[in-house]
């Protein structure tokens, strides 16, 4: 499993709870569509909120509302860490 | 003048079937969770002489027909032409909001833009101008307040006074339409090019939001965010959950709906029934007339509405909260666990309606998002405790373990539970071997339940029972009389004689190594398949014949007295979990067979929750004795 993709760029299941990061692409999956659909596309920001018993699933703030989704499905969220403010 | 068609469109929980309520006077079930709403529902109304129908649809993200409630929507709005469609936005959430405007202006359906939950956007720190997004779109855009009546009738006015055929799109979004044939026309797959033009949509929407939306004075941690930490992080996210659950449990069980119901058992089976008895009496009427009506209609129909109480109590609770939003933190929490039962935790949220009552839990089953979800959501519905239940665990429970009664029954709760969760994973083995369940559900923020809400919701759900026991109870207590008193040869004052005990007798030869083979209890299994309450009406029948005549003594504790008698603490306890989980009600039948198209469902929900529920019961009673309890 590639953990590190590129510089400072990392899978949305890795980052720790309270970080900001931006969406720099996503790979294919079959809730690809569905999350773009919801907002999650390449430049948005994301904040990781918490999660449930066990780690998983996650939950991620996006465009101003709250959204929970399992580990596997985030793995596929290709993202950059933003300085933390 | 024709009947102006207004259709309400827009995002999951935006608050459409809030404002359809209030314009409507119709109660369509509001819920602070996505997918509350499954199906269209039509409203009429008047104004200023004007007749609108107004339609309330399901809850969308978007548009492209891929799920059964975006079908729906899609259809009705190309199909039916309606003269408005409004697009309710959630306005503390405009981003996301904004793509179904832009899919369905992209279709060339004119919107009325409303800004909904204005409130709460307000206090988010979130300025939004209504006239540029307006002018920006070129499609009217109404702020309202859902839950505010006097905002919501204002939107009457709007309806009658705007002509959509006076907006059209504005060049902006008319460029976008165009940019996005051009993607469309392209080289390359369907889906890429899908995924092209959804970046395109939210590269305009930033454009908009940037040019109307003012976030600056936004904190950057909002409350809900705050409660989540607590309520839905981490392992301790569980045992919260379950003290919540025992907290609306122990104020229905115990604060209030026992006490009350304690009271009205007294009014209604001692009191209320001595007085009749004794005007039936002094009216000289005929002894059958006045069996009928003592022995039959009160003990029958008296027993389930002693039980009032704790079910308005019951659905206050749930309404309460169904309308917080922890409702959407429960299907969080609770992932992991039905993940392993190869199940989503969104099928939770259509299962806990099942504590109030099946038939809506079987349709709500339709939010979820893969046929397979649906059905085994819909096949393990049954096993929960409904509104109907409950009184047969609280009577049995009082009766037999009056020190734990309420523990006693909060365990059946669990039982259902756990039961639903591990049949889900045997028929997710044996019957829908189907690929893996997705899990992906936005999860508002926490609001004040709506107290209007509430207490409407509450009053018709209780309503609800009421009506059942004056109807379906009433009916079958009269029949159940009647069995209970005559056989071939006419009335019979031996019971053990009468139609139902053989009938009753011949199904409790099944019970044989549960410990209730008593043709009472046999009889009770069989009445309660029409409705659960009737398990009571008819254990209330059977055991308080020639007690009640003699008004000196407590009807009830002559029940109680009586059921003792045919039960031991542990065979009562077999005979809880087997009405706990054998087979759903008529009513809950027939939605089984409308919602999944066939009977041969219907019918395996039948067979296998019986069998499960013996075995079950089987293993309670034979664990128990060999334990060394009886
Ligand atoms: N603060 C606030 N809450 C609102 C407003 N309108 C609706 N609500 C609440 O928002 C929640 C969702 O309302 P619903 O009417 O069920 O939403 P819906 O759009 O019909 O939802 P679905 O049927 O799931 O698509 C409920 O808890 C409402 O009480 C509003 O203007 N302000
Ligand atoms: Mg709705």
């Amino acid at each position: 499993m590639a953990v590190v993709v590129g510089q400072n760029k990392m899978t949305l299941n890795h980052v720790r709870a309270g970080s900001s990061v931006k969406v720099e692409y996503l790979e294919a999956s079959p809730l690809k569509e569905r999350l773009m659909s919801m907002g999650v596309v390449s430049g948005t920001v994301i904040k990781v909120l918490s999660s449930a018993p066990l780690g998983d699933p996650m939950e991620i703030n996006v465009r101003s509302y709250n959204l929970a989704m399992r580990r596997k499905d985030a793995e596929k969220i290709v993202v950059s860490l933003l300085p933390t403010a | 003048m024709s009947t102006l068609s207004v259709a309400l469109t827009g995002n999951p929980n935006t608050g459409k079937s809030t404002i359809f309520n209030e314009l409507t006077g119709i109660r369509q079930k509001i819920g602070n969770w996505p997918g509350v709403t499954v199906d269209k529902r039509m409203g009429y109304i008047k104004h200023d002489d004007r007749a609108i129908s107004i339609v309330d649809l399901p809850g969308t993200y978007s548009v492209n027909a891929r799920s059964p409630e975006e079908k729906i929507v899609i259809d009705y709005l190309l199909n039916e032409h309606p003269d408005i469609v409004v697009d309710v936005i959630d306005a503390s959430n405009i981003e996301r909001n904004l793509f179904l405007t832009l899919q369905l202006l992209e279709h060339h359906i004119p919107v009325l833009l409303d800004l909904n939950m204005i409130d709460e956007a307000t206090k988010r720190g979130m300025k939004i101008s209504s006239k540029k997004l307006s002018d920006l779109i070129g499609m009217p855009v109404v702020e309202t307040i859902g839950r505010s009546a006097k905002s919501t009738k204002k939107l009457l006015s709007v309806f009658t006074s705007t002509v959509m055929a006076n907006y059209k799109n504005s060049d902006l979004i008319e460029s976008h339409i165009e940019a996005v044939a051009a993607v469309r026309a392209g080289e390359g797959k369907d889906d890429d090019k899908e995924e092209k033009v959804i970046a395109l949509r939210y590269a305009l929407i930033d454009k908009l939001i940037s040019e109307t939306v003012d976030t600056s004075n936004m904190a950057s941690t909002s409350t809900t965010e705050k409660i989540d930490h607590f309520l839905a992080n981490g392992f301790i996210a569980l045992p919260i959950l379950l003290l919540l659950l025992y907290a609306v449990f122990e104020v229905t069980f115990t604060w209030i709906g026992q006490p009350l119901a304690d009271a009205l058992d007294f009014i209604i089976n001692t009191w209320f029934s001595g007085v009749v008895d004794d005007a039936l009496t002094t009216l000289g009427v005929a002894d059958w007339l006045h069996s009928l009506v003592v022995d039959g209609v009160i003990a029958g129909v008296g027993s389930v509405l002693t039980f009032v109480p704790l079910i308005f109590t019951l659905f206050f609770c749930l309404s309460v909260l169904d309308g917080t939003g922890y409702m959407a933190r429960v299907a969080f929490v609770m992932d992991p666990i039905m993940r392993r039962a190869g199940l989503t935790g969104k099928g939770i949220m259509p299962l806990i309606m099942g504590f109030g009552c099946g038939v809506p839990a079987i349709m709500g089953a339709r939010a979820l998002d893969s046929e397979k979800d649906r059905m085994v959501s819909i096949l393990v519905t049954p096993f929960l405790t409904c509104g109907a239940k409950l009184p047969v665990m609280a009577l049995f429970a009082a009766v037999f373990f009056p020190d734990n009664a309420s523990n006693v029954v909060f365990c059946m709760y669990i039982v259902g539970i756990v039961m639903a969760i591990i049949m889900a994973k045997v028929l997710n083995v044996t019957t829908f071997r189907d690929k893996q369940s997705t899990f992906l559900l936005e999860l508002p923020p926490y609001r004040i339940p709506d107290i209007k809400t509430v207490l409407l919701e509450t009053w018709d759900k209780g309503k609800g029972y009421l009506i059942k026991a004056g109807t379906i109870i009433f009916a079958m207590s009269v029949l159940i009389w009647f069995l209970s008193n005559y056989n071939f040869s006419g009335p019979t004052d031996e019971m053990t004689e009468s139609f139902l005990a053989v009938l009753g007798a011949g199904v409790s030869h099944l019970f044989a190594w549960q410990g209730f083979a008593s043709w009472q209890a046999g009889a009770a299994a069989i009445t309660g398949v029409v409705a659960k309450e009737a398990v009571i009406s008819t254990m209330g029948i059977l055991y308080n014949v020639g007690d009640v005549a003699d008004d000196t003594v407590d009807a009830a504790n002559q029940m109680m007295t009586a059921l003792g008698g045919s039960f031991t603490a542990l065979s009562a306890l077999a005979f809880m979990v087997f009405t706990q989980l054998y087979s759903p009600c008529v009513t809950a039948l027939g939605t089984i067979k409308k919602e999944t198209g066939k009977w041969k469902w219907m019918f395996f929900a039948f067979a296998y929750t019986c069998v499960v529920a013996w075995i079950v019961s089987l293993l309670v009673y034979q664990i128990g004795r060999l334990l060394g309890f009886n």
